[in-house]
Order: structure tokens, then C-alpha cells, then sequence
């Protein structure tokens, strides 16, 4: 019994959702082997190495895996599942794009967005952006599994795995890489942030959200999401987007500014630890949700708010 | 060229939703329910190519009981040309849909397949992937922007550290994210219109696809629920608490 988890990573670093989501593979009972695709990612297989929880890392390196689109990394992942019973993929864009594919290859229906591992063949997955949580149980011979990152703890580093080769699939020619525009920041990950400060509709426009919102966010070393009005009026970019159908999060602190609580934005924040809300509509949903509300203007309270933590 | 667009009836996305006291699912009796938002955004980008000439026939399909006839209506007033229904009262996991979309693939040679990228039902996000896994097409899943060429297609796609371009090989699957565009509403003559399309019935047999379950639901319950906290009167207050209370700061 072995179970296969697909590394996540990205610039030549091993990202935390792949430790998160060894926890998880963990939990299946049986060894874990660590799948690191990519070229030049000998540094990532490293960092993978050095996870406690990780039996072995394979490393695979080719032109057509460098950006791990999903044709590809599915022809090589399902070319090695004869040799294990789960394949486990953090449920990331990567995730999510790849694993449905390389489930349907081996005729599997896939687990999508564990939230917790019952046994081997048992799963929690939320359904209906999080008002249930369903239990199933797959029947299927082999399970293939993406993992909600935001409810496992990240695997410690401390292990020293065996690092080896595995030869790269032929090439499928079917997509390719044409570009990408990734948004450059140096704050904390939205997915594994301790605080995060979130602005809403309310916001108004792209320069109050960085002229009301980025100051606290620095003054707290906070992430910064938002809401997909603020995201589709434009005033914060799309990988921002906290929710049902953006990023599953769970930091320590969210705070929520001008953002009324729509069920499908508190699908992707409501298992924070300590919740804010600072809305001017003291009716406003979010604060069913919210250990502390601010009935406020977040115009006039968000400086102030700034000065205090400094 | 053709495409299809698969659009699946779920549950309104206004509508809170109830689990049943008895675990057994989510009460869907009486619920409004219509085209999930992201097949709705999968119609419209079909609707738009066919407008600029670079498609010739939209078709629109749901696999799912006799009622799933209304969202292929949606589907025909918004502009779909016709519809199938492939009949089933069973609960359809994403690899059985797949399946049957593979078989209506070979059957019409569509060009493009565009599906949503997630069902809000389910929340699977998976049957675009597992189509094209079926096919051995190329996928653009996510898609914020589709340029559609003569034997390729780029695809914007909305990944986590922003946005990534692909270019793939037709026929290809594209799933739409939100931002791809913003779908129209039908007028009232072609919601008449829309009556007197055509839509095929099929079955999954005629597919030779088992739909049963690959997945038993064990339970299904309400999340923990939090308890609303305290409101705080100024900043001061909350950055105490935050501080003294919380301990998060
Ligand atoms: C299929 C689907 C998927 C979706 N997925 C997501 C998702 O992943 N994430 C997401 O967030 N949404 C999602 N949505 C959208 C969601 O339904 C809401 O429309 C959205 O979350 C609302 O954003 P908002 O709270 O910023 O805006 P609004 O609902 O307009 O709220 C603005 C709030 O700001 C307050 N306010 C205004 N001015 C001030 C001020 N000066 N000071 C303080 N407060 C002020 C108002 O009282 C109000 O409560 C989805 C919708 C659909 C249909
Ligand atoms: N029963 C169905 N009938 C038609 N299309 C479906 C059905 N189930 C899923 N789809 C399509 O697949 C997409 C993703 O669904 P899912 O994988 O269930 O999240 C949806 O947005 C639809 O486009």
C-alpha cells in the first residue's frame, strides 16, 4: 500500500500546500511517495525530502512539465499508478486542473476538496459552497484525492527521504505554455497568511483599495484578499478572490472590510480562527459570522486601526 | 464549427440551503432552481463566437430528470440553436456525465466543448478535466479570456498566483471562470422563440454508460455552525480584545 502525492511548487520552491497536503496523504496509513515534476526543480525534490512524512521523492524533469500543465503531468502520473493505491493532490488551480484528468484515465471518480480523512476509503467534503458536509466512502479501486489545504496542518520539516529519477512521459503535444502574468508581491500567501485583511464592494475603486487597505495590511504583515465584487469591479486582481469559487482560507485573523457576507464569500473564510467584520450596515450578514463587528465607516476607521498596530 | 455546451440544473444560488434533519441530503423540495452561474457564463461565450463567425451552431445539453428540459430552455433563449436531454433520475456523479458527453462528442464533432468550471451543487470542479482526459483533447479550465483560432485556441486561464496563457490543439474543452463575461438575459421573444427549438431526448443507454454511484454518501450534516460574537464600539476596543481577548495580535 503507497500512496503518490503530487507536489505543488512554483519559482524553484516547494509550496506549502504540498505540506499541508502530506499531512493529509499521511492520514491514508501508508507510505507516501512524493511526486516533484518540472525542470530544474532538484531543489524543490530537496525541500520535499526534508518533510517528515515523505518515504521517497521522485523527481521528473522535461521541457513539457515545466509549467505542469494538466496534459502532460496526467500522462505521467497515471503511467506511474499502477504502483499505488491514492494519489493525493492539494486542491490548488494546479490541483484541481490535473487530478479530475488523471482520475478519469485510471476510471476513478475523484474525491474532490477533502476536509478530513476518515479512513483510507472515507473522506469529509464540504458541498453547496459549505452549508453541508457530506461523508463518503469510494468504492473505487485506487482513490484520487485533492485536499483542502486550509484544514491540515503543514508537515514538519525534520525527514530525509531517498531522491529518485523517474523518466519523463512522451510528450503529448496537445497544449503549451504561452505565457503567464503572475502578480508580484512581498507579503505573506493568501493560502498560508496568519492575518489576513479582506475589502469589499465598498472599497469604491482600485486606488482607495490601495490607499485604505495596504497600509493596515502592512502595518499587520497581513495577506490581502477580497471579495468578487471588489475583484470584478476591478480594484483587486483576480487571484485575490477569497470565497466558494476563489481561495479557501483559514488564518488566525480575517478582516473584513465593506464586504456584507454572501454565503459564497464566507464559504472561503468563515473557518478562521477570529473573524472581524467593519461594515457601516450593522445588518449586514458578515456579522453572524464575526467574533468582533465594527459598525463603522472603514474609511474613517481603517487609519486608525493602522495607527494602533504600529 | 459546432460547440457544445453542457449546462447543469442546481439549486438557485440565492437559496439557503437546508441539510435534512435526518442526514440523508440536502432538501431540495420546493427550491427554486436554475442553470448553474458558471454554464450560464459557458453559454454565452458559445453565443458570442457564434455571433463573430467563428462557430456555426450552439448545442446545449443537461443530463438530468424530465425538469432539466427548463434549463435547456434557458440555454435556447439566451440563443443556443437546439438541445439535448439526456433523461436520468439518478443522482450523476462527474465521471458518468463525462462519459455521456464523450458518447454526444462523437455523435456531433463539436469543435469546442465549454462547460463550467464547477457546479455549485456538488462543488466537484472535475467533468471539463475528465471529458478531455475521455477524449484525449487538450483543456483550458478556468478560462478568464478564449481566443479562438482556426486550428487552435488560446486560453487566459485564472491560476493562483495570477494568470497563465495556453494555446491548444482543436478540438479542445474550456471551462469558464467568472470572469470570462457577463452573461445576458434572454428577452421575452426568444424565450418564446426558445419554445419551438428542437430538444432531442436520450438516455444514459444509449450511451452504454452505468450511472450508478462510485461514491456512497455516508451522511451529510449541517457545518459547525459560529456564533455570532460581540460588536466593539471603537478601534480602540477591538485591538484590545484582539490583543488581550483573541491573543491574535
Ligand atoms: C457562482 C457564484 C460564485 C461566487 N463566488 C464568490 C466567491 O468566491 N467570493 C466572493 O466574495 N463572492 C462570490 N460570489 C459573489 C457573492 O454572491 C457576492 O455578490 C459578493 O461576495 C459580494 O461582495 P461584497 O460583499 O464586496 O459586496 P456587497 O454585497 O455589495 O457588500 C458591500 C458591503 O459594504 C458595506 N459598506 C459600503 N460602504 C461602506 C463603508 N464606507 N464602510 C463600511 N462598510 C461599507 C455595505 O454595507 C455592504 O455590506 C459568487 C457569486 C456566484 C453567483
Ligand atoms: N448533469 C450535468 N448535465 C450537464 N452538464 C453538467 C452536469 N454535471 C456537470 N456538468 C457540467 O460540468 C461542469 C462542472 O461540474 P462539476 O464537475 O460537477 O463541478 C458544470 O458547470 C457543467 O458545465
Amino acid at each position: 500500500m503507497t500512496t503518490l502525492l503530487v507536489a505543488e511548487h512554483a519559482g524553484g520552491e516547494l509550496s506549502d500546500a504540498t505540506a499541508k497536503a502530506l499531512t493529509a496523504a499521511v492520514a491514508l496509513g501508508s507510505d507516501v511517495h512524493v511526486l516533484v515534476a518540472g525542470s530544474d526543480v532538484k531543489p524543490v525534490a530537496e525541500s520535499a525530502a526534508a518533510l517528515t512524512g515523505a518515504a521517497k521523492v521522485l523527481v521528473t524533469e522535461s521541457a513539457e512539465l515545466a509549467n505542469q500543465l494538466a496534459e502532460p503531468m496526467a500522462a505521467l502520473i497515471v503511467d506511474m499508478a499502477g504502483g499505488y493505491d491514492a494519489i493525493v493532490a492539494p486542491a490548488t488551480a494546479n490541483g484541481k486542473n490535473i487530478l479530475p484528468r488523471v482520475a478519469a484515465l485510471l476510471d476513478v471518480m475523484q474525491i474532490s476538496d477533502v476536509t478530513a480523512v476518515i479512513d483510507a476509503e472515507t473522506f469529509e467534503r464540504p458541498i453547496y459552497a459549505g452549508n453541508a458536509i457530506q461523508t463518503v466512502k469510494s468504492g473505487d479501486p485506487k482513490k484520487v484525492i485533492t485536499v483542502r489545504t486550509s484544514t491540515f496542518a503543514s508537515a514538519e520539516a525534520g525527514g530525509s527521504a531517498a531522491i529518485e529519477d523517474v523518466a519523463a512521459p512522451a510528450e503529448t503535444g496537445l497544449s503549451e505554455f504561452a505565457g503567464e502574468e503572475l502578480s508580484k508581491s512581498d507579503r505573506p500567501e493568501l493560502t498560508s497568511a496568519k492575518i489576513i485583511i479582506s475589502g469589499g464592494r465598498a472599497l469604491g475603486s482600485e486606488e482607495k483599495f490601495q490607499e485604505v487597505i495596504m497600509p493596515v495590511a502592512d502595518a499587520l504583515g497581513a495577506a490581502v484578499g477580497a471579495s468578487r465584487a471588489a475583484v470584478d469591479a476591478g480594484y483587486a486582481p483576480n487571484d485575490w478572490q477569497v470565497g466558494q469559487t476563489g481561495k479557501v482560507v483559514a488564518p488566525d485573523l480575517y478582516i473584513a472590510c465593506g464586504i456584507s457576507g454572501a454565503i459564497q464569500h464566507l464559504a472561503g473564510m468563515k473557518d478562521s480562527k477570529v473573524i472581524v467584520a467593519i461594515n457601516k450596515d450593522e445588518e449586514a450578514p458578515i456579522f453572524q459570522v464575526a467574533d468582533y463587528g465594527l459598525v463603522a465607516d472603514l474609511f474613517e476607521v481603517l487609519p486608525d486601526l493602522k495607527a494602533a498596530v504600529e | 464549427m459546432k460547440i457544445l455546451v453542457p449546462v447543469k440544473r442546481v439549486i438557485d444560488y440565492n437559496v439557503k440551503v437546508r441539510v435534512k434533519p435526518d442526514g440523508s441530503g440536502v432538501d431540495l423540495a420546493n427550491v427554486k432552481m436554475s442553470m448553474n452561474p458558471f454554464d450560464e457564463i459557458a453559454v454565452e461565450e458559445a453565443l458570442r463566437l457564434k455571433e463573430a463567425g467563428k462557430a456555426t451552431e450552439v448545442i446545449v445539453v443537461s443530463v438530468g430528470p424530465q425538469q432539466a428540459t427548463e434549463t435547456l430552455r434557458t440555454g435556447l433563449a439566451m440563443g443556443a440553436d437546439r438541445g439535448i436531454l439526456v433523461k436520468t433520475d439518478a443522482t450523476t456523479e462527474p465521471l458518468a456525465v463525462a462519459k455521456i458527453l464523450k458518447g454526444i462528442v462523437e455523435a456531433e464533432e463539436p469543435g469546442l466543448v465549454i462547460l463550467g468550471k464547477q457546479a455549485i451543487d456538488d462543488d466537484c470542479n472535475q467533468t471539463g478535466q475528465m471529458l478531455a482526459a475521455l477524449l484525449g483533447w487538450a483543456q483550458g479550465t478556468f478560462a478568464s479570456k478564449v481566443d479562438l483560432g482556426d486550428d487552435t485556441v488560446d486560453v487566459i486561464r485564472e491560476v493562483d498566483g495570477g494568470l497563465q496563457t495556453v494555446k491548444l490543439k482543436l478540438p479542445a474543452i474550456v471551462t469558464t471562470d467568472l470572469r470570462l463575461n457577463e452573461p445576458r438575459y434572454a428577452s421575452l421573444p426568444n424565450i418564446m422563440k426558445a419554445k419551438k427549438k428542437p430538444i432531442d431526448e436520450k438516455t444514459p443507454d444509449d450511451f452504454g454508460v452505468d450511472v450508478s454511484p462510485r461514491l456512497t454518501v455516508v451522511s451529510t450534516v449541517e457545518p459547525a455552525s459560529r456564533q455570532a460574537g460581540v460588536k466593539v464600539d471603537s478601534v480602540a476596543e477591538l485591538v484590545d480584545k484582539l490583543k488581550n481577548e483573541a491573543g491574535v495580535l
